[in-house]
């Protein structure tokens, strides 16, 4: 009777994984970012709802634009996923081409604020002096007068479309990203980095695109989402109000106020489509900007 | 103190002064004459360049803005062409129903937001908490007119409890009174300032409560309601006297969707109808009005914080 040998333990190199390169801090936040569950979910919600709005059309042909009173005021049924309004569109129709008008003047207007309030940020807190002094003075001039009375007053004199609507909101919610980044700045240039590069015979300007925004990035980012989440709300606010964009482009905020009208008579799909995607994209928006200033701050602890 | 309120007070003045310049410079170069208002859209040129001379229309625009201030300091608001009577009237019907939708929701969201954010501080993580978070957060993302749509499709239509209207009443005491038709336009307006400041006061709360002061208050034996009443409320409300000072334009933004969805005829209201009317003096009225109350809002939020604050030091 012989007993079996027992097995030879081969003792391995650990994985690749325990030791692992040398990580950047981005990657170390990415991590962060997709362990936080809700975060996920909202870069979900925001991708599924681009795919509906871009790519849905192409699949799906709504008549949203010439009026059929034959089939108004129908409810959901068959042809008609989610019924038709007054004019007899087709409100699916209608949720993905105003969802295109809503998204696009989201992320306009959210990237013209970032680049417009990260330069005068990053001006401001690096010039310092009289220069920063008058900027934010500015900005605190800018921001003591209500954001939507001004817009609603650009908005109707110059007319609605795509690109005013962003350029107008683009170009007044630049105020809080330029304020913090340079709260950040400030912190930013007293760095040794910041006095090599100068030594080593950078120019302001390239201070500030070299050293400055990238390494202010975080806090730039983080804005990114909220602006998107604001301007998609204002642009909302201003359709219902009735001087968003004008037939045949249509947002969300406007089928809603479409729809009021014909509250009482029990049309819900004239509401709650468009009003849940609103509420649903913009609270992705902000679940993402929540995750990655959590996963951004953590980055800055592990440091 | 009293330096300290007189630069602060200074600094006021320079913003409300850079806010009437860039709003009427705004006003005047998207609205540079009445004219055609006044007189019609037929109205011949020279016609109009009458008008224009008569009320000093052609003049320079920074002489008109001295105009505009002069008149302003002497209480003339300038002319509502389409109402046909002075801004200063129109608005003299109107500030108080607004004042009273505004003011009472800021109280009430004040009376609720502060303890909501106290208790999920206190209780956190439980399901209340989390019930809390979550409706906080809906409301955040949630578009004004929105959530007043599903209140009046719930309280109006589905169940008739309150008027899908405001009050019309042109006394400003049947309009207190009555609850019937008042309570949705206040409950909505509360809603959504309560999401603003009860996410606002949770986190406040949280760090109140990591502090050693209030680990020292439970330590020496002091009831719990004692603490969270006399140590954690009350450092965890200085924060927010700041945030309630800068929401002031959010409330207006939210007093005048508001109005335009109940009809309650305030100035929210009068300025959304002045906007298709192109009556710019109302518009530029109450957008100075409001960027003057967002300035004061700050202002005496900086100086209770300084007086509520014995720790804040002034230079």
């Amino acid at each position: 009777m012989s007993i079996a040998p027992p097995p030879i333990e081969v003792r391995r190199a650990p994985e690749g994984g325990d030791v692992g390169p040398i990580q950047s801090g981005w990657r170390l936040a990415l991590r962060e970012f997709t362990r936080n569950k809700l975060a996920v979910i909202g870069v979900g919600v925001l991708v599924f709802f681009i795919v509906f709005c871009f790519v849905g059309p192409v699949f799906y042909h709504g008549n949203i634009t010439s009026s059929d009173l034959s089939s108004v005021l129908e409810g959901p049924q068959a042809g008609h996923p989610l019924g038709t309004d007054n004019n007899g569109f087709d409100v699916l129709g209608q949720l993905m081409k105003g969802g295109q008008a809503s998204l696009e003047i989201g992320f306009l207007a959210a990237l013209i604020a970032i680049v417009v309030g990260a330069l005068v940020g990053a001006v401001a807190g690096l010039v310092g002096g009289i220069v920063d002094s008058i900027l934010m003075r500015l900005v605190d001039v800018f921001l003591s007068i209500p954001l939507l009375f001004v817009v609603l007053i650009v908005a109707v004199r110059y007319g609605a479309t795509v690109l005013s609507l962003s350029l107008i909101i683009g170009s007044y919610t630049w105020l809080v990203p330029a304020r913090l980044v340079r709260g950040e700045v400030l912190t930013l240039r007293v760095r040794d980095f910041v006095a090599a590069a100068r030594t080593a015979g950078s120019s302001q300007w390239r201070l500030i695109r070299k050293h400055l925004i990238p390494n202010a990035l975080g806090v730039i980012i983080v804005n990114v989402t909220f602006n998107v989440a604001d301007a998609i709300l204002l642009v909302a606010a201003l359709g219902f109000l009735g001087f968003g964009l004008h037939f045949p482009t249509v947002d969300w905020g406007d089928m809603l106020s479409n729809g009021v009208t014909y509250l009482q008579n029990g049309s819900w799909w004239l509401i709650y489509p468009a009003g849940i995607c609103i509420v649903v994209v913009v609270m992705a928006c902000n679940l993402i900007g929540d995750a990655l200033r959590d996963s951004l701050d953590v980055r800055l602890r592990r440091r | 103190m009293v330096t300290y309120l007189l630069r602060r007070l200074g600094a006021s003045v320079v913003v409300v002064i850079g806010i009437s310049i860039f709003t009427f410079g705004l006003l005047h170069l998207i609205f540079p004459s009445p004219a055609i208002v006044v007189l019609g859209s037929r109205a011949n040129s020279v016609l109009i360049a009458a008008f224009n001379k008569e009320h000093g229309f052609d003049n320079p625009w920074l002489v008109q803005y001295g105009d505009y201030v002069k008149g302003v300091l002497h209480g003339n608001l300038g002319f509502a062409y389409k109402y046909n009577q002075p801004v200063s009237s129109l608005f003299a019907q109107r500030w108080l129903r607004s004042a009273y939708l505004s003011g009472i929701s800021l109280v009430l969201a004040i009376l609720i937001g502060i303890p909501l954010g106290i208790y999920q501080a206190v209780k956190r993580n439980s399901i209340g908490d989390n019930v809390a978070t979550a409706a906080a957060f809906v409301a955040y993302a949630m578009p004004v007119f929105f959530l007043g749509l599903i209140l009046i499709q719930l309280f109006a239509f589905t169940f008739p409890i309150f008027g899908f209207e405001a009050s019309q009443s042109d006394s400003i005491w049947t309009v207190i009174g009555d609850w019937h038709d008042m309570t949705l336009p206040i409950a909505l307006l509360t809603v959504i300032t309560v999401a603003n400041y009860s996410r606002f006061m949770r986190s406040s709360a949280i760090d109140t409560l990591a502090q050693d002061y209030i680990k020292a208050a439970r330590a020496k034996g002091l009831p719990e309601r004692l603490v969270l009443l006399r140590h954690l409320a009350r450092n965890a409300c200085l924060p927010m006297v700041t945030l309630i000072g800068l929401s002031i334009p959010l409330l207006l933004a939210g007093n005048l969707i508001t109005e335009y969805i109940f009809n309650f005829q305030g100035l929210g209201l009068l300025f959304v109808n002045s906007l298709t009317q192109e009556d710019y003096n109302v518009l530029l009225a109450y957008t100075l009005i409001g960027a003057i109350l967002t300035v004061a809002g700050n202002f005496v939020a900086d100086i209770a914080l300084t007086v509520a604050d014995p720790r804040i030091r002034l230079a």
